[in-house]
């Protein structure tokens, strides 16, 4: 038995090259092509074009004299306050529920990840009434905080808990199967070559998640700003204190003051395109990164 | 340093993967856990290195004679290479090779200047210093795997243990990385243990195998000692081909002398397919006639499958290509078939 003597390991991995697609008729891609362009324009361009239209349909003046009148400013307050502690909570949340459900095994871990998409299988109306039936003043603690003082239904502490039950799954859920495709092989190699386990979580498992768990919060954000059902049952709709972005357009529009419904939710909908471009940007960097 | 386990015991669930196992690696040697799916190995490797632990109260595991069973991975001093490599997809090869040095505590972790050094001797070492940018996507399978070796070479460990290092690869990597490996061991000579389901790659490189078979041990020898006196059916059918023949049949076939091919108790003959000897059928003499059924010549040797006229039991032979040629062989023809070296068990040994 001779050992070779060219250089070893020459050998490299053929780069695989996507296949052909495959031909259709013309008239085929084109029809396709067109329907769904239509569909798009009349059910998402189109709206969005009449969000911004109206908005500015009284001039910028007026626009801007809505935006700036204090019950509106303080419903964009509320709900970046809002946003500021469902979506850092979330990512608590959600980064050990993914953590223990894709890295370890334990009794109720298929019971853990049912619950985790409870709040997307419930309507949100729903999610918003739990918390009256628990914490409203004829729920099971009503009694007991009112003695104590204590005001959730109808306060912002009552918009916060619905918001983060509602945005509660989108970290989660976007991490789960990335950690479990990922295994617990890096960890373990990491360990061995003597990392503790706060060296191992901060260098090894964050890394390699970052940019589902970036997706997650995006998706998080969107949500957390833009819930409606759930926070409209717990906010009780007082003008200037329980009164979020979503629920102040509600209130401008029956209002018939729809020129102003529409400067606020143009805000909201600018968010969601900032959401997207940055969601996009980050699917960019996710597929150029090696 | 030596690596020894005593009684090891371990279950997950309801399913045994380790009943009793005791293994013993002397310092400097490179040995083979060697078995089929299933048997264990990979457990016992894992458990060696602090990632598992044995069931409680059931063995312990010395390094050097001191009990480690309690440490965790990272107080081992192991340098453990994973299947699939494990190395961190987002960090670069230089960066991979560095980290056991990186996460040290302060006073024990070397200077910036220091690590670069080190890092770069080492994938000098495994032949890579021109990649250090890369990241892992970027690298073959075989150079990943030299990569992992680095950084697990990187804390200087005392032990190197290795989770079938070459599984992945392609058949030609492989052999080229094994050849390579057994070079580095003696370069280093660290004590080392492959997991492996390969025989050929244990028998070729192992100073020691150790065969595992449905959470226990079944042999431990060199390479030469399983291969030539297997110590069960088990290691002898795991190691190479081999027909298994009914005895009373065979009393024309087999030889006097040396490997005379006595069955064992359980009435069995166990035979390689190159330790039998053909001649042609008319030429008589003694030996079994048998049929030709198939001829399969491509490759180094000629395997044929035979057989046996009286008994319609089958028998494969591999003889050389030369060898075929001159008994001028087809299908459907006769031959005569004798046994050249033979191997029975005797049925007491343990399951």
């Amino acid at each position: 038995m001779s050992i070779a003597t060219t250089a070893p390991f020459t050998t490299r991995q053929a780069r695989t090259v996507p296949p052909r697609a495959t031909r259709d008729p013309a008239w085929a891609r084109w029809t396709l092509t067109a329907v769904a362009l239509a569909f798009l324009a009349f059910f998402l361009v189109l709206p969005l074009v009449v969000v911004f239209a109206e908005a500015f349909s009284k001039g910028a003046a007026f626009f801007m004299a809505t935006i700036r009148e204090p019950d509106a400013r303080s419903a964009i307050w509320l709900t970046l306050f809002t946003v500021a502690i469902a979506v850092p909570a979330n990512v608590v949340f959600g980064i050990a529920a993914a953590w223990a459900i894709a890295k370890f095994r334990f009794p109720g871990k298929s019971l853990l990840t049912t619950l985790i998409d409870l709040p997307f299988a419930v309507s949100p109306v729903i999610s918003g009434l739990v918390y009256v039936l628990v914490f409203g003043a004829q729920g099971w603690l009503g009694p007991w905080l009112i003695d104590h003082n204590v005001r959730i239904i109808f306060a912002v502490p009552g918009i916060v808990l619905a918001t983060v039950f509602v945005t509660f799954p989108f970290v989660a859920r976007e991490l789960i199967p990335l950690m479990q495709a990922q295994g617990t092989d890096e960890e373990y190699s990491a360990v061995t070559l003597g990392a503790n386990g706060w060296q191992t979580f901060w260098r090894v498992t964050l890394p390699n998640i970052r940019w589902g768990l970036f997706y997650g919060v995006i998706l998080c954000n969107a949500r957390a700003m833009g819930e409606f059902g759930a926070v409209s049952v717990v906010s009780g709709h007082i003008r200037g204190e329980t009164n979020t972005m979503p629920l102040h357009v509600e209130i401008l529009y029956n209002e018939y003051n729809s020129a102003g419904a529409f400067a606020v939710a143009s805000l909201l909908a600018l968010l969601a395109l900032v959401t997207l471009v940055v969601k996009s940007a980050i699917e960019w960097r996710q597929n150029a990164a090696p | 340093m030596s690596i020894e386990a005593h009684g090891i015991r371990k279950k997950f669930g309801a399913y045994t993967a380790l009943d009793g196992v005791d293994l013993n690696v002397p310092q400097g040697k490179l040995v083979a856990l060697l078995g089929p799916s299933g048997s264990g190995k990979t457990t016992l490797l894992r458990i060696i290195a602090g990632l598992e632990f044995p069931d409680a109260g059931s063995g312990r595991v010395l390094f050097h004679g001191d009990d480690v069973t309690d440490l965790p991975a990272g107080k081992r001093k192991v340098g453990f290479v994973f299947q699939h490599y494990a190395l961190f997809r987002h960090m670069s090869v230089f960066e991979n090779v560095a980290f056991g040095l990186r996460v040290r505590r302060r006073r024990d972790r070397p200077s910036a200047a220091a690590i670069a050094e080190r890092a770069h001797r080492l994938l000098e070492l495994v032949q890579l210093d021109g990649l250090a940018g890369r990241f892992p996507s970027q690298l073959s399978g075989g150079e990943r795997q030299r990569v992992a070796l680095a950084r697990a070479l990187a804390v200087e460990p005392k032990v190197l243990l290795l989770d079938e290092p070459f599984g992945a690869l392609d058949a030609r990597v492989r052999k080229d990385l094994r050849r390579w490996l057994r070079r580095f061991h003696d370069e280093i000579q660290l004590t080392t243990i492959f997991v492996t389901h390969d025989q050929e790659e244990a028998l070729e490189i192992a100073d020691e195998v150790v065969i595992m078979n449905k959470a226990h041990v079944e042999q431990v020898g060199t390479p030469q000692q399983v291969y030539d006196r297997p110590a069960s059916p088990f290691v002898y059918q795991f190691l190479g081909n081999v027909n298994v023949l009914k005895a009373p049949a065979l009393a024309g076939a087999r030889r006097r002398g040396a490997g005379s091919g006595e069955p064992g108790t359980d009435g069995l003959i166990y035979v390689r397919p190159h330790d039998i000897e053909l001649t042609p059928h008319d030429a008589g003499g003694d030996g079994l006639s048998a049929i030709v059924r198939h001829i399969h010549a491509a490759g180094p040797h000629a395997r044929l499958l035979l057989e046996q006229v009286q008994s319609r039991e089958p028998v494969e032979v591999e003889i050389s290509r030369s060898e075929l040629a001159e008994l001028n062989l087809q299908a459907n023809d006769l031959v005569r078939f004798r046994l050249r070296q033979t191997h029975s068990f005797d049925e007491d040994y343990a399951i």
